[in-house]
């Protein structure tokens, strides 16, 4: 065992925990040179999100005592007693780290589905330990592959092309009437949570003018300076419904805010130029007659709900392509492993053959005196090139041998016959 | 040599056609730049296909059904391309390409039949005959761009978005891309008509024929004046005037057949 993965994520441990178990940047520097500098491992790279803190680890004899040290080390350095961080962590050795890496850069445990954001994530912290030499040449051709592994995921599948969430699926749909948004104004009615995501994702897409309209005006006036928005007056309707081209209503009402007459009568003073109206309220803030308006797009709640369900099962029939691709990675990133280690192997089992040779022949060549140096140094040489041949052939199959679990079982077998413990790579 | 050509033409749009597919469902972009690059080698072939036949009967293109048709086909290609570059919009291409290859494919598998000599000859009539053509290519462009829209229009009212409305351009783009089509159109229409008067205005002796070619050809340019201004005010933005961007086409393709066929005797197959 060399790689080792010590970690807990949304689905191991609650919020309370995970908050307690982050990780800042300069947290994770110090805790990598920590981990060096007390031998614990040689390679570390330690990645934290809001769903995950994990560290990555290399160290020649890694095992199940290095994981124990790594978690205790864990609960001294964020000061968490164990028997409350311990049945929160997950270990993992080797082929299982690769996976379990990989899987992450693609969005496979993600809480979201596909999501994008963590492979940014996953970057970012690749690119901070190895900065600081904290990574070594395992760590970063694992983390390399990762990287890769989850830009072709998202490019040769739709794990993550469509939205997941109510208000991220209505700006997509907003998208596809208006094209990009930067140009385009919004008018969000109420302050509440959901109105938050809905301006927050307004403001991600960089819409051109943001209009916000609640009945409180303080909460209003709040929200429009935390989102560079402009404030309008409530119940002023036939001022504020001509502006936007796209209206969020969010608000708890008993009877429909926006009636036909009202949308009617703002159709025609903005030249019936395309509305695309998101009504996210329970009961419903927008009379479901708005629909019928020449050239307005009403989608409810349920409508929008409806859509991110399809969206899920269309992402879910994805996973078992992103799946594949991410066992295609592993077992390339453990040929490589392999292949590395094929060639320590076989070096240290020349060298080891080498020495024997050198003590075979002092010993049987002691008494026989007709040798001349020469001779001696003719049959050291003789003897070598046989130990090559030897070598050679068992070498070149164990390199083209395709199956990966072939390989390793011969490499093991290698070590355990013709290698001492002191001698094993 | 001609058959080259056109082997090269039909495998060049082919495998443009699916590569635009391709790119509708993955939209990578490098899948939409080879659709364009092969579209690109298809549009040559085409041109020098197109060149091989003319030489092959000592005449231009245009002068009978099959090599109109030919020529239709390759300015509505060269038409969509110029505006895929404009708008840098390459989702229409899947629906573009399969008009060009019919297009393309009945005019050199229809029989021939020879044609009797035009009166008219010269630059000027050559330069009328490919506006005019070039003109009903953009107007069949922005007929595909409105059905298109209409298609999503409704998707998108209907609350039924399935896979399609999320690998569609936007409703505006496409109405945008519909009306630099038609200014294409009218400008191409208009100034080849002009031409067309020179060209028989240039004949020996008095042509003072009336052909009911240029009535139709009037109301043509007239209704897509009227879809160029309606699209922009409030009663008729958007699916009205999509709708009325299809109305104008069908009446080309009548002025195409119905009126070619029988009522004019100048005008055969443009």
């Amino acid at each position: 065992m060399e790689i080792v993965l010590v970690g807990l994520n949304f689905r191991t441990a609650p919020v309370e925990v995970r908050e307690k178990a982050s990780f800042s940047q300069e947290q994770a520097l110090r805790a990598a040179e920590e981990l060096r500098s007390r031998g614990i491992l040689e390679e570390i790279l330690v990645l934290s999100t809001c769903n995950r803190s994990e560290i990555y680890g290399v160290h020649a004899n890694a095992n199940r005592e290095s994981a124990a040290a790594l978690s205790s080390y864990l609960s001294n350095f964020h000061a968490v007693r164990p028997d409350v961080l311990n049945p929160s962590l997950y270990h993992h050795y080797d082929r299982d780290v690769v996976r379990h890496l990989f899987r992450v850069s693609a969005g496979l445990e993600s809480m979201l589905l596909g999501e994008a954001e963590i492979l940014g994530q996953v970057r970012e912290a690749y690119l901070l330990a190895h900065e600081n030499r904290a990574t070594g040449p395992v760590l970063n051709r694992l983390f390399q592959a990762a990287l890769e592994l989850g830009k072709r995921v998202r490019a040769e599948t739709e794990l993550g092309t469509r939205p997941m969430g109510v208000a991220s699926a209505g700006m997509k749909l907003a998208e596809r009437i208006f094209g990009k948004l930067n140009d385009r104004s919004a008018l969000v009615l109420g302050a509440g949570t959901i109105s938050e995501q809905v301006v927050s994702q307004l403001r991600d897409r960089n819409i051109g003018h943001l209009y916000l309209t609640n009945r409180s005006r303080e909460k209003a006036e709040e929200f429009a300076r935390q989102y560079n928005g402009k404030v309008i007056e409530w119940g002023e309707w036939d001022a504020a419904l001509k502006l936007p081209d796209v209206i969020v209503s969010a608000v708890g009402v008993q009877d429909p805010l926006l009636t036909k007459p009202l949308i009617e009568r703002a159709m025609t003073a903005r030249g019936n130029r395309a509305l695309f109206l998101m009504d996210l309220g329970l009961p419903r803030n927008i009379e479901p007659a708005v629909s019928a308006i020449y050239n307005t797009f009403l989608y409810s709640m349920d409508d929008l709900t409806e859509i991110v369900q399809q969206n899920r099962d269309a992402r879910q029939t994805e996973v078992p392509k992103a799946e594949a691709l991410v066992e295609e990675h592993v077992g390339k990133f453990i040929s490589w492993q392999a292949s590395v280690e094929l060639i320590g192997v076989m070096d240290t089992l020349r060298g080891s053959m080498k020495e024997r040779r050198a003590a075979f022949l002092q010993e049987k060549l002691a008494g026989m005196n007709h040798f001349s140096a020469e001779d001696r140094e003719q049959l050291g040489k003789l003897m070598d090139e046989l130990i090559e041949r030897l070598l050679i052939a068992p070498a070149e199959r164990l390199r083209m041998e395709k199956e990966m679990r072939k390989k390793i079982q011969s490499l093991e077998a290698i070590r355990d016959l013709y290698l001492s413990d002191r001698e094993k790579p | 040599m001609n058959q080259t050509f056109v082997i090269i033409t039909v495998l060049a749009y082919l495998s443009s056609m699916g590569l635009y597919l391709r790119f509708l469902y993955n939209g990578k972009d490098l899948t939409g730049k080879f659709a364009t690059l092969l579209m690109c080698l298809g549009l040559v072939a085409h041109y020098l296909a197109l060149l091989m036949r003319a030489k092959g009967t000592h005449t231009v293109p245009y002068h009978d059904l099959q090599g109109s048709m030919s020529l239709f086909g390759w300015l509505l290609a060269v038409i969509y391309l110029c505006l895929e570059m404009y708008h840098r919009q390459r989702t229409v291409g899947a629906f573009v390409l399969p008009i060009v290859l019919v297009f393309f494919l009945s005019a050199y598998l229809m029989p021939g039949h020879p044609s009797p000599p035009t009166a008219v000859h010269g630059v000027v009539f050559a330069l009328h005959v490919t506006l005019s053509i070039l003109a009903y290519a953009a107007f069949a462009l922005s007929c595909v761009l409105s059905l298109m829209y209409l298609g999503e229009e409704r998707l998108l009212r209907t609350r039924r978005l399935g896979e399609v409305v999320w690998r569609f351009p936007p409703l505006e783009l496409l109405e945008r891309m519909s009306h630099t089509s038609v200014l294409v159109g009218l400008v191409t229409i208009a100034i080849g008509t002009g031409l067309g008067f020179l060209a028989v205005d240039r004949l020996p002796g008095q042509q003072t024929y009336f052909d009911p070619k240029y009535l139709v050809t009037l109301l043509v340019l007239l209704l897509y004046v009227a879809y160029f201004r309606l699209a922009r005010t409030s009663a008729w933005r958007g699916a009205r005037a999509s709708k009325l961007c299809v109305f104008n086409f069908v009446l080309v393709i009548l002025s195409f057949t119905v009126v070619n066929l029988y009522f004019t005797q100048h005008h055969r197959y443009f």
